[in-house]
């Protein structure tokens, strides 16, 4: 080091040794392994003993697989038992497939429904009044507080052919006596049930992105000659697109393993995975193929969200 | 660092011209939020190629007044003209005003580049054109090699400057200039003042500026509305603001003063005898021709710079000068500021140049002094 004539130093003390307070605060690690361990106990563990029942055979016997892990002793017994007849059979069998792409396109127009009713609703709340948006926001979360099964059960007696609907059509005259709303049991009450139902979950996202979002810019895009409108293409809706993102991932991903809405509402060819995991694991007993169900379902849904989430990190 | 300066400045002064036109002119404009008026009757005129700030505390009115040429506000009542045209209903994306915001408002997402573009695309220029416009504006903000950035990984003079860019790329008749500086620190602050004043003159654009930093107002503009609650207490040049305020608020608002309160014993005019005035025992005569007659409240008022200080008394004791003893002294380098408390208990401030390169100067607290100052250096203030 070059020796500053012009500032007089004090003679340099040996610096004292603090060590880095992270290694030596157990309590620390404890913080950050806290919600690994929990992932590792009620995720990645049950994910493993469901893949390995994936690889099994059905049996009439409790439980209803073999082979059973018994020990490490007959280790390789119990793994030259394994195979991946399960996964063969799902390919071969349309139903199957049909079942996954079916979800997916419910999954993906419902998602689509929700933006498009979701995104004017956050916009309103994020350009509400200050005082008022908790209100807005109280609003949109407060059909949490009933049961969502009831409120799916509510819909029936709104849906069905001498529901409510029907009723309200008839006394406004959209409908003459005896005619009647035919869209219970149809993909179109499907929709009606999902868009209701994961709304909040779409709202939300889109009003943290939007709500954040500075009122300035769009004076600036208006002072540079860029009217309402084209202003809300060019500045308001990129700016929200990790809402937007974030939204649709939610609501995409239950929607496509969704068992509750489709059995209630949906009709006997409303084809969704879910219901077809269900009646596999409970109507036929095979387990071994209900588990390479969810298996593949797990792969379809997190093969698009882990691109998606790299997708936005280079973005961001 | 050598500095290119722009062409060499001359006088400007449309407004002594009765035969020149008014390139903006605000014609009583009140603008009421409710029960608060922001804006009260307010009537300016603006000249072409003109830098003219709009100076005031926050909440006097200044910002809303300039929203309200942007468009962002429509006034209550009056009207607002450009270059004779009324510019009431026109949205703000068809006014030919740009203005550069506090806090900047620069697109997040998009590049500098694109930030700059972005109001030439609105005009659907051929694309050549574009570019090459943008080239230009980064050249003059000297932003070349920052072209593909975003604004988060800019500094705040960067992001300055880019917002700067961005109102100018449309060459816009008049630019709003809103506390432009403020988020700068003091060095790079004055450093773009002065590229300010260059810029505008070599492009000769009207410039229209809020702030609320007096400095920042004298040495850009060419004139000042001083404002307070809605209403221009005066419009002036810098010079004549500092040196001839009309108003105790504006002598006040703007530098340092001292304002004696006092009564009107004689008025005679600046050459035959000037005004007289009683401040408690304290005689101050001024030549200055003044509106007040004998009896009158009024006051005087002298800049800290123009009081002299001595420890012998003056030639002239009678009038225009007191004793006391140093009460306390801010030393700011440049100059010192002397609080003297004279005998009857008023305190007087007196700036002195450190000319000597000193550091324990002769005067120090509880010295006795004299303060004296001639008769054209104060100001007889009526209002």
């Amino acid at each position: 080091m070059a020796i500053d004539t012009l500032s007089p130093q004090p003679p340099s003390k040996p610096e004292p040794v603090i060590a880095d307070p992270s290694r030596r605060n157990p309590a620390r690690w404890l913080v950050v392994a806290t919600p690994y361990l929990w992932l590792l106990l009620f995720f990645a563990a049950p994910f493993i003993i469901i893949f390995k029942i994936s690889l099994s055979d059905t049996a009439i016997a409790m439980p209803p697989y073999t082979p059973v892990f018994e020990g490490f002793g007959k280790f390789g017994e119990f793994f030259s038992q394994l195979d991946f007849e399960n996964y063969e059979f799902l390919a071969s069998d349309s139903l199957y497939i049909k079942s996954y792409l079916n979800s997916l396109r419910i999954a993906a127009i419902s998602t689509f429904l929700l933006l498009l009713v979701g995104y004017p609703m956050a916009l309103a709340m994020a350009r509400a009044k200050t005082s008022l948006r908790p209100i807005l926001v109280m609003m949109v979360i407060l059909p949490f507080w009933t049961s969502f099964l009831i409120r799916v059960y509510a819909w029936i007696g709104i849906l069905k052919p001498e529901g409510l609907l029907t009723l309200l059509f008839q006394t406004v005259g959209l409908l003459g006596e005896g005619e009647q709303v035919q869209i219970f049991r149809t993909d179109y009450a499907v929709f009606i049930g999902i868009v209701y139902s994961y709304l909040p979950f779409m709202v939300l996202p889109l009003y943290a992105a939007l709500e954040k979002m500075d009122h300035t810019l769009l004076e600036a895009a208006s002072d540079l000659g860029c009217p309402p409108w084209k202003a809300f293409w060019r500045i308001t809706f990129p700016l929200s697109l990790p809402g937007v993102i974030a939204g649709s991932l939610i609501c995409f991903i239950p929607i496509t393993g969704e068992f509750v809405i489709p059995d209630l509402l949906g009709g006997a060819d409303t084809l969704m995975i879910g219901k077809t995991l269900w009646t596999e694991f409970f109507s036929s007993r095979d387990w071994p193929l209900a588990s390479s169900i969810a298996v593949i379902l797990l792969g379809v849904l997190v093969i698009p969200i882990v691109y998606f989430q790299n997708q936005q990190q280079k973005a961001g | 660092m050598a500095k290119s300066l722009g062409p060499v400045k001359r006088k400007f002064s449309p407004w002594t011209d009765p035969a020149s036109v008014p390139f903006i002119r605000f014609e009583n404009i009140t603008k009421k939020f409710g029960n608060f008026t922001a804006v009260d009757n307010l009537t300016l005129d603006i000249y072409e190629r003109e830098f003219f700030a709009l100076l005031g505390p926050s909440g006097c009115g200044k910002t809303t007044l300039m929203r309200m040429l942007a468009g962002f506000e429509e006034p209550t009542e009056g009207r607002i003209l450009l270059q004779g045209k009324d510019l009431a209903g026109v949205p703000p994306y068809r006014r030919p005003t740009n203005m550069m915001f506090q806090s900047y408002a620069l697109f997040p997402h998009m590049t500098v580049e694109k930030n700059i573009a972005f109001g030439l695309e609105q005009d659907k220029l051929p694309k050549g054109e574009i570019e090459a416009r943008v080239q230009e504006m980064l050249k003059l903000v000297k932003l070349e090699q920052f072209a593909k950035r975003k604004p988060s990984q800019l500094s705040g003079g960067q992001r300055q400057r880019v917002a700067l860019a961005r109102s100018l790329a449309k060459r816009p008749k008049v630019l709003l200039l809103d506390e432009p500086l403020g988020a700068l620190d003091k060095k790079l602050r004055e450093e773009t003042q002065f590229e300010l004043t260059d810029l505008q003159h070599t492009l000769g654009l009207t410039f229209l500026i809020v702030t609320h930093d007096q400095e920042e107002a004298m040495t850009v503009s060419d004139r000042i509305a001083v404002m307070d609650k809605g209403v221009i207490m005066q419009v002036a040049t810098p010079a004549e603001i500092y040196e001839a305020p009309n108003s105790r608020y504006v002598a006040d608002f703007i530098g340092d003063i001292n304002i004696i309160e006092g009564n009107v014993v004689s008025n005679q005019g600046a050459a035959t005898g000037g005004v007289m005035l009683d401040c408690d025992g304290l005689k101050i005569v001024v030549d200055q021709e003044c509106p007040a007659s004998t009896g009158d409240r009024v006051a005087f008022a002298i800049r800290p710079e123009k009081v002299r200080l001595n420890i012998d008394p003056p030639t002239e004791t009678a009038v225009n000068a007191g004793a006391g003893e140093v009460y306390d002294i801010g030393y700011l380098g440049d100059f010192s500021l002397f609080l003297v408390k004279l005998d009857d208990g008023r305190i007087v401030r007196a700036a002195q140049a450190n000319i000597q390169r000193l550091v324990d100067r002769p005067l120090t607290f509880g010295d006795r002094v004299w303060v004296n100052w001639s008769r054209d250096a104060g100001l007889v203030l009526t209002r």
